[in-house]
Protein backbone atom coordinates (compact mmCIF):
# COMPACT_ATOMS: atom_id res chain seq x y z
CA UNK A 1 0.00 0.00 0.00
CA UNK A 2 1.59 3.31 -0.92
CA UNK A 3 1.18 5.21 2.41
CA UNK A 4 1.63 9.17 3.49
CA UNK A 5 2.01 10.61 6.51
CA UNK A 6 1.55 13.94 8.25
CA UNK A 7 3.32 15.27 11.41
CA UNK A 8 1.72 17.72 13.43
CA UNK A 9 3.85 17.87 16.77
CA UNK A 10 7.68 18.97 17.12
CA UNK A 11 10.41 16.88 18.26
CA UNK A 12 11.14 15.59 22.25
CA UNK A 13 8.10 17.39 23.41
CA UNK A 14 6.06 14.91 21.72
CA UNK A 15 5.77 11.22 21.04
CA UNK A 16 4.05 11.88 17.76
CA UNK A 17 7.24 12.08 15.12
CA UNK A 18 8.55 8.82 17.07
CA UNK A 19 5.45 6.93 16.47
CA UNK A 20 5.54 8.16 12.69
CA UNK A 21 8.83 7.25 12.60
CA UNK A 22 8.53 3.50 14.10
CA UNK A 23 5.16 3.10 11.91
CA UNK A 24 7.40 4.16 8.49
CA UNK A 25 10.06 1.47 9.32
CA UNK A 26 7.24 -1.15 9.66
CA UNK A 27 4.91 -0.13 6.71
CA UNK A 28 8.24 -0.88 4.65
CA UNK A 29 9.86 -3.56 6.32
CA UNK A 30 6.10 -5.00 5.36
CA UNK A 31 6.98 -4.32 1.73
CA UNK A 32 4.46 -0.84 1.73
CA UNK A 33 5.46 2.43 0.49
CA UNK A 34 5.99 5.86 2.35
CA UNK A 35 5.06 8.48 -0.64
CA UNK A 36 5.76 11.61 1.11
CA UNK A 37 6.32 12.60 4.94
CA UNK A 38 4.75 16.20 5.18
CA UNK A 39 5.93 18.10 8.39
CA UNK A 40 3.19 20.80 9.93
CA UNK A 41 2.05 22.85 12.57
CA UNK A 42 4.87 22.20 15.13
CA UNK A 43 6.13 19.10 13.05
CA UNK A 44 8.20 21.61 11.25
CA UNK A 45 10.53 21.63 14.18
CA UNK A 46 11.81 18.16 13.09
CA UNK A 47 13.26 19.51 9.85
CA UNK A 48 15.61 21.48 12.06
CA UNK A 49 19.54 20.88 11.14
CA UNK A 50 20.64 22.58 14.90
CA UNK A 51 19.09 20.23 17.17
CA UNK A 52 21.99 18.53 19.26
CA UNK A 53 19.66 16.17 21.31
CA UNK A 54 22.33 14.13 23.95
CA UNK A 55 24.23 11.40 22.92
CA UNK A 56 22.54 8.36 24.67
CA UNK A 57 19.31 9.80 23.02
CA UNK A 58 17.98 9.26 19.57
CA UNK A 59 18.38 11.49 17.08
CA UNK A 60 14.69 12.29 15.25
CA UNK A 61 16.02 14.35 12.41
CA UNK A 62 19.06 12.66 11.83
CA UNK A 63 17.03 9.23 11.54
CA UNK A 64 14.21 10.30 9.63
CA UNK A 65 17.10 11.44 6.54
CA UNK A 66 18.30 8.22 6.81
CA UNK A 67 15.16 6.38 6.26
CA UNK A 68 14.38 8.60 3.77
CA UNK A 69 17.37 8.24 1.88
CA UNK A 70 17.17 4.93 1.68
CA UNK A 71 13.93 4.41 0.80
CA UNK A 72 13.41 7.34 -1.59
CA UNK A 73 10.98 9.75 0.68
CA UNK A 74 9.56 12.92 -0.26
CA UNK A 75 10.19 14.41 3.08
CA UNK A 76 8.28 17.78 2.89
CA UNK A 77 7.86 21.47 5.26
CA UNK A 78 5.27 23.45 5.07
CA UNK A 79 6.45 26.51 3.76
CA UNK A 80 4.00 29.16 5.75
CA UNK A 81 4.37 27.00 9.17
CA UNK A 82 8.66 26.86 9.32
CA UNK A 83 8.46 30.27 8.54
CA UNK A 84 6.21 31.29 11.66
CA UNK A 85 8.77 29.08 13.33
CA UNK A 86 11.69 30.57 12.06
CA UNK A 87 13.07 27.56 9.98
CA UNK A 88 14.72 28.37 6.63
CA UNK A 89 16.11 26.89 3.88
CA UNK A 90 19.01 28.86 2.23
CA UNK A 91 16.40 30.30 -0.54
CA UNK A 92 13.98 32.04 2.11
CA UNK A 93 16.86 33.06 4.15
CA UNK A 94 18.24 35.39 1.71
CA UNK A 95 14.81 36.27 0.65
CA UNK A 96 14.09 37.46 3.87
CA UNK A 97 17.15 38.61 5.05
CA UNK A 98 18.27 36.05 7.79
CA UNK A 99 21.36 35.61 8.89
CA UNK A 100 21.46 31.78 8.31
CA UNK A 101 19.30 28.61 7.22
CA UNK A 102 18.45 25.83 9.09
CA UNK A 103 16.51 23.82 7.16
CA UNK A 104 18.31 19.70 7.40
CA UNK A 105 19.22 17.90 4.23
CA UNK A 106 16.82 15.97 2.59
CA UNK A 107 14.25 17.83 3.80
CA UNK A 108 12.67 20.55 1.14
CA UNK A 109 10.22 23.41 1.83
CA UNK A 110 7.37 23.46 -0.21
CA UNK A 111 3.17 24.58 0.15
CA UNK A 112 0.17 23.07 1.63
CA UNK A 113 -0.58 21.43 -1.96
CA UNK A 114 1.77 19.21 -1.69
CA UNK A 115 -0.20 17.76 2.03
CA UNK A 116 -3.45 18.13 -0.54
CA UNK A 117 -1.32 15.96 -3.28
CA UNK A 118 -0.31 13.15 -0.26
CA UNK A 119 -3.77 12.60 0.02
CA UNK A 120 -4.80 12.44 -3.57
CA UNK A 121 -2.25 9.73 -4.46
CA UNK A 122 -1.68 7.98 -1.26
CA UNK A 123 -3.86 4.78 -0.36
CA UNK A 124 -3.68 6.28 3.14
CA UNK A 125 -2.88 9.67 4.53
CA UNK A 126 -1.91 8.95 8.60
CA UNK A 127 -1.79 11.39 11.07
CA UNK A 128 0.07 11.73 13.69
CA UNK A 129 -0.12 14.55 16.44
CA UNK A 130 -2.45 15.80 19.08
CA UNK B 1 -26.40 16.99 -16.80
CA UNK B 2 -22.71 18.86 -15.90
CA UNK B 3 -22.41 22.80 -17.24
CA UNK B 4 -19.80 22.73 -20.45
CA UNK B 5 -16.98 24.61 -18.28
CA UNK B 6 -17.13 21.73 -15.61
CA UNK B 7 -16.34 19.07 -18.65
CA UNK B 8 -12.40 20.14 -18.82
CA UNK B 9 -10.07 17.38 -18.12
CA UNK B 10 -9.21 16.85 -14.43
CA UNK B 11 -7.01 15.19 -11.78
CA UNK B 12 -8.94 13.00 -9.17
CA UNK B 13 -11.41 14.23 -6.62
CA UNK B 14 -11.12 12.94 -3.56
CA UNK B 15 -13.48 13.28 -0.18
CA UNK B 16 -11.85 15.06 2.55
CA UNK B 17 -13.47 15.81 5.78
CA UNK B 18 -11.56 18.25 8.32
CA UNK B 19 -12.47 17.63 11.83
CA UNK B 20 -11.56 20.51 14.11
CA UNK B 21 -11.32 19.88 17.69
CA UNK B 22 -9.84 22.73 19.18
CA UNK B 23 -10.81 26.14 20.33
CA UNK B 24 -9.91 28.74 17.83
CA UNK B 25 -7.00 30.79 20.13
CA UNK B 26 -5.25 28.83 22.28
CA UNK B 27 -3.31 27.15 20.15
CA UNK B 28 -2.91 27.20 16.44
CA UNK B 29 -4.60 23.84 15.36
CA UNK B 30 -7.75 26.24 13.97
CA UNK B 31 -5.75 28.90 12.24
CA UNK B 32 -3.46 26.23 10.58
CA UNK B 33 -6.37 23.74 9.53
CA UNK B 34 -8.39 26.43 7.90
CA UNK B 35 -5.25 26.67 5.71
CA UNK B 36 -5.22 23.66 4.79
CA UNK B 37 -8.72 23.87 4.03
CA UNK B 38 -8.98 26.54 1.63
CA UNK B 39 -5.92 24.86 -0.02
CA UNK B 40 -7.76 21.92 -0.34
CA UNK B 41 -10.39 23.88 -2.40
CA UNK B 42 -8.60 25.18 -4.43
CA UNK B 43 -7.56 21.91 -5.60
CA UNK B 44 -11.05 21.07 -6.28
CA UNK B 45 -11.36 18.33 -4.00
CA UNK B 46 -14.76 17.76 -2.15
CA UNK B 47 -14.33 19.38 1.17
CA UNK B 48 -16.11 18.91 4.25
CA UNK B 49 -15.75 20.53 7.73
CA UNK B 50 -17.14 18.77 11.24
CA UNK B 51 -17.07 21.28 14.27
CA UNK B 52 -16.66 18.84 17.58
CA UNK B 53 -15.48 19.35 20.83
CA UNK B 54 -13.86 22.78 21.48
CA UNK B 55 -14.02 23.17 17.90
CA UNK B 56 -17.65 24.40 17.95
CA UNK B 57 -16.20 28.04 19.28
CA UNK B 58 -14.29 28.27 15.67
CA UNK B 59 -17.27 29.43 14.55
CA UNK B 60 -19.28 30.86 17.42
CA UNK B 61 -20.47 34.56 16.35
CA UNK B 62 -18.57 38.24 17.97
CA UNK B 63 -15.69 36.98 18.61
CA UNK B 64 -12.95 39.72 19.32
CA UNK B 65 -9.39 38.82 20.20
CA UNK B 66 -8.52 42.76 20.90
CA UNK B 67 -7.86 41.06 24.77
CA UNK B 68 -5.00 38.65 23.48
CA UNK B 69 -3.27 40.53 20.41
CA UNK B 70 -4.06 37.55 17.91
CA UNK B 71 -5.54 38.06 14.21
CA UNK B 72 -9.34 37.16 14.64
CA UNK B 73 -9.71 34.54 11.85
CA UNK B 74 -13.10 34.07 12.49
CA UNK B 75 -14.42 36.14 9.11
CA UNK B 76 -12.42 33.62 7.05
CA UNK B 77 -15.14 30.92 7.67
CA UNK B 78 -17.92 33.40 6.17
CA UNK B 79 -15.88 33.35 2.98
CA UNK B 80 -15.84 29.77 2.61
CA UNK B 81 -18.36 29.81 0.32
CA UNK B 82 -16.37 31.43 -1.82
CA UNK B 83 -14.25 28.40 -2.14
CA UNK B 84 -17.19 26.20 -2.69
CA UNK B 85 -16.85 24.74 0.77
CA UNK B 86 -19.97 24.34 1.76
CA UNK B 87 -20.44 21.12 3.65
CA UNK B 88 -20.12 22.53 7.45
CA UNK B 89 -21.39 19.94 10.30
CA UNK B 90 -21.45 20.52 13.58
CA UNK B 91 -21.75 18.13 16.38
CA UNK B 92 -25.33 18.20 18.10
CA UNK B 93 -23.84 16.99 21.89
CA UNK B 94 -20.32 19.22 21.31
CA UNK B 95 -22.55 22.27 20.50
CA UNK B 96 -25.06 21.66 23.43
CA UNK B 97 -22.75 20.73 26.27
CA UNK B 98 -21.29 24.45 25.49
CA UNK B 99 -24.52 25.92 25.78
CA UNK B 100 -24.60 27.06 21.98
CA UNK B 101 -27.27 26.73 19.51
CA UNK B 102 -27.36 27.59 15.68
CA UNK B 103 -28.40 30.96 16.01
CA UNK B 104 -24.65 31.44 17.98
CA UNK B 105 -22.82 30.24 15.19
CA UNK B 106 -21.55 32.62 12.45
CA UNK B 107 -22.42 30.22 9.18
CA UNK B 108 -24.69 27.91 8.33
CA UNK B 109 -24.21 24.47 9.30
CA UNK B 110 -26.03 21.22 9.76
CA UNK B 111 -26.30 19.72 13.20
CA UNK B 112 -25.71 16.35 13.00
CA UNK B 113 -25.26 13.51 15.81
CA UNK B 114 -22.61 11.75 16.47
CA UNK B 115 -23.41 8.48 14.96
CA UNK B 116 -24.70 10.55 12.09
CA UNK B 117 -21.12 12.27 11.43
CA UNK B 118 -19.77 9.20 12.14
CA UNK B 119 -21.39 7.30 9.40
CA UNK B 120 -20.40 10.28 7.22
CA UNK B 121 -16.64 10.11 7.95
CA UNK B 122 -17.01 6.35 7.31
CA UNK B 123 -17.50 7.67 3.60
CA UNK B 124 -14.21 9.76 3.22
CA UNK B 125 -11.50 9.48 1.40
CA UNK B 126 -9.57 11.56 3.24
CA UNK B 127 -10.07 12.72 7.31
CA UNK B 128 -7.90 14.90 8.69
CA UNK B 129 -7.91 16.17 12.43
CA UNK B 130 -6.70 19.04 13.64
Amino acid sequence: MKYSLLINEGPYQHQAVDSAYQFAKAAIAKGHEIFRVFFYHDGVNNATDFAVPPQDDRNITANWIALAEENNIDMVVCIAAAQRRGLLDANEAERQGKRGDNIAPTFRISGLGQLVEAGIESDRLLTFGD
Amino acid sequence: MSEPWEDEVEGPVKKFMFVNRKSPYGTVYALESLEVVLITAAFDQDVSLVFSDDGVFQIKKGQSTDGIGMKNFSPTYRALEGYDVEKLYVDKESMEERGLTQDDLLVDVEILSRAELADLMDEQDVVLSF
